[in-house]
């Protein structure tokens, strides 16, 4: 039962949220939801309930394996979004919040997801409840970038569902019983037919890589993390994303068992590494910090990809990267909204001295950068660390190689933006509007917790988690 | 039974380069609205039906032939936008490279295996042309509205493909009518965006703000 109220309680959140009358206390609902789902999630993972294998929702050892980052992820935002929600009160917040919730409640199903069809469902609904929320600000800008989003995003998601039914028509075709679980899928193994089932892993890459953001796929993300407020950005990149990924996790599980397996590793290679190369690039001429988050989620999502083509010790980093990177991920984007509020822009050009106008902001910032760029002692830098060596153990010396001079790029650009935007003196303009903004508790401690956890994370890795994220590997790989 | 329908889909694939040619937005809504309602016939020329593909059909006749074209020309009329398309790829470059696509269509289906009661039919190389068609109006128009229509096409090829697995797996097809309501979303949006503030000319190469 408690895995479809995963689900549920937060689409009631979202079907009442609307209907409350008062807008100052509307935003509680986002932490009170928040808090069930965490409270929910967590019971689950630590007495994770037993599967039926038909079934088309379950929290399965994926679902337990990634969700709960997702919900935590979602928990600390809600509670940033209530204090966010008072300072932005001039804007009206009754879609906001309700479509909060929703995208909560269908990332739940997404994750949970065990049949092709549902899975789609689930990924397209997060796409169109996304959509006001990129369109918060009202402005020129952010209608540009939704619409932008939308173009591509929609074009993903079409093709995801054009890769679904060739799938389908693979099974069909193999005598299938028109059973889209992906138990029976991969049951179906070899006997799906294969010119379909490579047709099908092609557009399913491009349909879900679209919602990861993979390149070159990844046009509509600058724009929309660049326009979108903070705490958006936060849940795209943390965990609308995840959803895509463990989506081609569940495809490349199907793809692997009819045969397929080695191509499938290859392409999620070339394509990780070349997102991982863009970003790099693109990451050396940004000067829009918001924009440099957006580069760097898109260089994590390569991470993602590559992990994922290394074999099981490789899914398993993965599947840890996941964790680290939404955490340290939120940390960034809700500290650099405080500093895009206090600056009135997210310009390097515009912007400078930010440690002196807000001091708790940018320090969180540079550290979030430390974080993200996998330096030790924070999460990343243990994931990445478990990912390289998961590809030297599979003999992918050459793609290391490039990923560490990949890694290497990004550190820089993103060492130049954010230094160029906390370092200096402050502008006499940015001084005045800087007055208006106060590093309140309820816009500071939300990314410090955050940061807290990357951190720990990293430190103290809880054997739980590990456990959770073998049995997760061991359903996606299972032994013959 | 295959004959009726290939027929069909011959015409649905003549409306895509209808389409490419179209120069004044009236007109590629007008096509787009007709090739909805072939669309929407098409399931009932299948054998068996029930009340599941009855539905699937009235529900097509209705987003596709209706509703979209209706929502279409509302935020034509809102926007005040001047008819002409305004393409990046000129009309007679679009239309050489829809036919080639038709043409690879049709040769790429042939490469592909199919069950026996699909082999005659159309339905694989139509998808497959009307996909690439939107791709085509979708790069190549710069008029939001049109690019809609791409993206309208494109998802009438999804369509298509999806009438192979209608028997067995319904849902799956059933689910596909979710992409009509991302084009709703879509005009929707201009519709709003419209009534909230001036945005001139619904010109998406005005929409150059954002940029790297």
């Amino acid at each position: 039962m408690i895995p479809f109220l995963l689900i549920i309680v937060p689409l009631a959140g979202a079907a009442l949220a609307p209907l409350w009358p008062n807008k100052h206390t509307r935003p509680w609902f986002l932490p009170i939801v928040g808090l069930a789902h965490v409270v929910m999630t967590f019971w689950l993972f630590l007495n994770p309930p037993a599967v039926v294998p038909g079934a088309w929702l379950a929290f399965d050892p994926l679902a337990r394996a990634v969700l709960p980052a997702v919900s935590l992820l979602f928990f600390v935002c809600a509670i940033y979004g209530v204090t966010y929600l008072q300072v932005r009160k001039e804007r009206p917040n009754r879609t906001f919040v309700s479509l909060l919730l929703a995208v909560l409640g269908l990332l739940s199903a997404g994750h949970q997801a065990r049949h092709l069809g549902v899975l789609w469902i689930a990924t397209e609904a997060v796409t169109l409840a996304a959509v006001p929320l990129l369109h918060f600000n009202g402005t020129p800008r952010a209608f540009e970038a939704t619409w932008k989003y939308l173009l591509v995003g929609g074009t993903g998601i079409a093709l995801s569902l054009l890769g679904s039914f060739c799938l389908g028509y693979a099974s069909l075709h193999g005598h299938g019983d028109g059973n889209l679980t992906f138990v029976a899928l991969m049951a179906q193994g070899v006997g799906l037919s294969r010119p379909w089932v490579l047709i099908a892993w092609v557009l399913l890459l491009v349909g879900y890589g679209t919602k990861m953001g993979l390149a070159p796929m990844h046009t509509w993300k600058p724009d929309a993390y660049g326009e979108a407020p903070g705490i958006v950005g936060a849940l795209l990149a943390g965990g609308v994303t995840t959803v895509a990924f463990t989506a081609l996790l569940r495809v490349r599980a199907v793809i692997s068992a009819a045969g397929e397996g080695a191509m499938a590793d290859r392409t999620l290679l070339v394509i990780g590494l070349f997102s991982m190369l863009v970003a790099a690039l693109f990451l050396l001429g940004t000067r829009d910090f918001k924009r440099m988050l957006a580069y760097s989620s898109v260089e994590h999502m390569g991470i993602l990809s590559i992990g994922a083509a290394f074999g099981p010790a490789g899914v398993g980093a993965a599947l840890f990267h996941v964790w680290t990177n939404s955490l340290t991920k939120g940390a960034l984007f809700l500290s650099a909204g405080n500093i895009r509020r206090a600056a009135g822009s997210a310009s390097m050009d515009d912007v400078r001295g930010m440690g002196v106008l807000t001091p708790r902001s940018a320090a969180l910032f540079v550290a979030g950068l430390f974080a993200v760029t996998a330096c030790p002692p924070f999460g990343p830098f243990f994931s990445e660390l478990r990912l390289v060596r998961a590809g030297l153990e599979t003999g992918h010396g050459l793609a290391i190689a490039m990923f560490l001079g990949c890694l290497l790029f990004a550190f820089f650009g993103l060492t130049r933006v954010v230094f160029g935007i906390v370092d200096g003196r402050p502008r006499p303009a940015a001084r005045k509007g800087a007055q208006h903004m106060v590093e309140s508790p309820g816009v500071i401690l939300p990314p410090l917790v955050l940061l807290g956890f990357s951190l720990w994370l990293g430190l103290f890795t809880p054997t739980v988690l590990t456990e959770a994220w073998a049995a997760a590997v061991a359903q996606l790989f299972p032994t013959p | 039974m295959t004959a009726n329908l290939n027929v069909l889909i011959g015409l649905a694939m003549g409306l895509n380069l209808l389409a490419l040619g179209s120069s004044r937005l009236p007109s590629l809504i007008r096509t787009m609205s007709l090739q909805g309602v072939l669309l929407g016939v098409m399931p009932l020329l299948m054998e068996k039906i029930d009340w599941q593909i009855a539905l699937i059909a009235l529900a097509t006749v209705a987003g596709k032939g209706l509703i979209i074209p209706g929502l279409l020309r509302r935020a034509m009329r809102a926007a005040n936008i001047e008819r002409e398309i305004d393409p990046f790829i000129g009309y007679v470059p679009s239309l050489l490279l829809g036919a080639t696509a038709t043409i690879g269509a049709v040769a790429l289906a042939q490469a592909l295996p199919l069950l026996p009661e699909h082999a005659g039919s159309l339905l694989v190389p139509g998808a497959m042309a009307s996909v690439l068609t939107g791709f085509i109006l979708l790069i190549g128009r710069a008029k939001a509205i049109a690019q809609v229509c791409g993206y309208l096409i494109l998802e009438n090829g999804i369509y298509l493909f999806g009438l192979l697995l209608i028997h067995s797996t319904p849902l799956l097809v059933e689910a596909g009518v979710l992409l009509d309501l991302t084009v709703g979303v879509f005009v929707i949006g201009i519709i709003v965006d419209r009534i909230q503030r001036a945005f001139d000319s619904l010109d998406t190469r005005k929409l150059t703000a954002l940029r790297e």
